[in-house]
């Protein structure tokens, strides 16, 4: 009856007819894993890896909406989209990177705080990171319209102290504007990712030993050098996962360019979307969809080959 | 200069402090404009205090419908990402098996791409198949893209499993059903629901898949998503401070609840 009484790797052998009573469930173990994969494996190939066949096919084809499409190998697709896009690329990325860096530098501390300041409040501090998730980010991204306003608070602020003159000077704001700028979108993108930065921060800087501090302490290195050479490396696999969940959806995302920026701030995801649903191109979407996860797929495979840390995954 | 001084030994608090307002701020103006009555279509800037909108806040064509059926989306997109991921998770740390590192990269890969390429590539295969859209093709997408956050979510915690629980059950004359429901699945339950939240909250606030798949169905962000552009009604912040407030009550009704059990447990 029950298969504590034999051994777990089937007998080899046969001689009573109660070896082969276990050897049949010994298969059946064999299909456990294949079952359990089957369903979920499933609807990842029909739903993710296949559309992206079709994409690829669709990006080499040729015709229009009203005659149909045709695969024609019309690889010129490519580089026409690149020709005419690459200013929303290369804005994309830019944007993307500054918002990851400002996201690591902003959300360092505040993860530090959380594992070794913060105490009995940790729970409290944990609650109020998570918590904006559940208002929807489009309202909280609307609030930034109100929150950056000509003429509000924050542009006036930024006026007197002659913050704005600097960065109209280096092109991130307009005279005395910063709705509709790239210095908006970026903060858009900084706010709407932080979470995404802190939480993997936060687990890895958690898992450090306090003792590690106190030893570094006691062999007469000061806090700064702590940091350096003790806390920053134990907490790399925190930094390489926040900057790439920060970054890939950063990278392609159109929201924050629309809502809080102009036409001179559209990133690549906006090219996508509008050739996508009101332009009706196919084959050009399907192409620039394309070079934006090559671009993002090689940036992150490089970035992780660097980072030394491929037990990521 | 004492003042610099106490600047520099708490520095990282300081710091630390600012980021948590610079995250808590949108959902303070947010919670202080749902009390504003706007002076036409526009609700950006302050006006004066009114309840009104606290009072009705259904009282706008269509909204509380997009709420409902992204409260119903995300449901059954949680139901079926958790249920496909959890087995997917058990698999992968259970078994040894040939093409797990193709799998692996297949979990994986979903997780590693912009959300744009996932939404368009899923959109030429619903075109192609000449699929009608709407919420079925919202559904499949979600459950697509919330399963690997699923399976991550479980997969770290069966990780930390201690395979002896399972042996001392067998040793215990418990059958395999009897020791995985009575063993297995309570130790790994805490993942579960990590991963079932996550997915609930993932496929209710997602808006750029949704866009792209689904036709003209209008789910909550997407509803207000189409409001940024013709005016904001001051119900959409009414409902935006009602989630807040109800997810920090929630987390700290459960925080209380797990310390009374605790110090349940040591008396």
């Amino acid at each position: 009856m029950s298969l504590t009484e034999a051994p777990p790797a089937p007998p080899s052998q046969p001689e009573e007819p109660k070896e082969l009573k276990l050897r049949k469930p010994s298969t059946r173990k064999r299909l456990v894993p294949y079952w359990l994969l089957l369903p979920g494996i499933l609807w990842l190939v029909v739903f993710f890896a296949l559309p992206l066949v079709y994409q690829a096919s669709t990006s080499v084809q040729t015709g229009s909406l009203e005659q149909g499409f045709e695969v024609t190998w019309h690889f010129q697709t490519y580089v026409e989209a690149l020709r005419e896009y690459y200013p929303q690329f290369i804005r994309s990325l830019l944007y993307a990177g500054t918002a990851t860096i400002l996201c690591l530098l902003l959300g360092y501390p505040l993860a530090y705080l959380i594992a070794f300041k913060a105490g009995r409040w940790r729970n409290l501090v944990l609650v109020l990171v998570i918590a904006p998730f559940f208002t929807s980010f489009l309202i909280r991204t609307l609030a930034w319209k109100t929150i950056l306003a000509d003429g509000g608070a924050v542009v006036d602020v930024l006026n007197t102290l002659h913050v704005l003159d600097v960065t109209s000077w280096l092109g991130w704001t307009e005279s005395n504007r910063v709705l509709a700028t790239p210095m908006a979108v970026v903060c858009g993108l900084t706010y709407n990712f932080l979470p995404f930065m802190i939480l993997p921060l936060y687990t890895s800087l958690e898992r450090i030993d306090g003792r590690l501090h106190e030893a570094a302490g006691d062999l007469y290195a000061t806090p700064a050098t702590t940091f350096r050479k003790v806390t920053f490396p134990l907490s790399m696999p925190g930094v390489v996962s926040g900057t790439l969940l920060t970054f890939i959806p950063a990278s392609g995302d159109y929201v924050n360019a629309e809502l809080l920026g102009s036409t001179d701030t559209k990133m690549v995801g906006s090219v996508i979307q509008s050739q996508f649903l009101r332009v009706l191109d196919y084959p050009t979407a399907a192409a620039l969809s394309f070079i934006l996860m090559a671009i993002v797929l090689l940036a992150v495979t490089l970035y992780i080959r660097r980072s030394g840390t491929e037990d990521l995954v | 200069m004492p003042v610099l001084r106490w600047i520099r030994r708490n520095l990282v608090v300081i710091a630390g402090l600012l980021t948590l307002a610079y995250m808590i701020l949108p959902n303070i103006v947010v919670m202080v404009f749902s009390f504003n009555k706007p002076n036409g279509r526009f609700n950006y800037a302050w006006q004066r205090f009114s309840l009104d909108a606290w009072k009705d806040p259904c009282g706008v064509a269509d909204l509380c419908g997009s709420l409902s059926l992204s409260l119903q989306i995300a449901f059954w997109a949680t139901l079926g990402a958790t249920a496909l991921g959890t087995m997917i998770a058990f698999a992968l740390v259970r078994y040894r098996f040939r093409a797990r590192g193709a799998i692996n990269s297949l979990i994986f890969l979903p997780m590693a791409m912009p959300e744009v390429v996932m939404a368009a590539s899923l959109l030429t295969l619903f075109l192609n198949m000449g699929a009608q859209l709407g919420f079925w093709t919202v559904l499949i997408a979600h459950i697509m893209f919330c399963l690997s956050f699923v399976v991550t979510a479980v997969k770290a915690r069966v990780m930390s499993m201690d395979p002896r629980l399972e042996e001392a059950a067998r040793d215990l004359y418990a059958g395999p059903v009897q020791t995985f429901l009575r063993v297995t699945l309570p130790i790994a339950a805490p993942g579960i629901a990590a991963g079932a939240l996550l997915a609930f909250a993932l496929s209710f606030d997602d808006f750029i898949i949704t866009n792209f798949n689904a036709g003209s169905t209008v789910t909550f962000p997407m509803f207000v998503w189409g409001s940024a552009q013709r005016g904001t009604p001051v119900q959409i912040n009414v409902i935006g401070t009602a989630m807040f407030v109800l997810a920090v009550l929630m987390v700290l009704v459960g925080q209380l609840i797990a310390s009374r059990r605790k110090s349940n447990a040591r008396n």
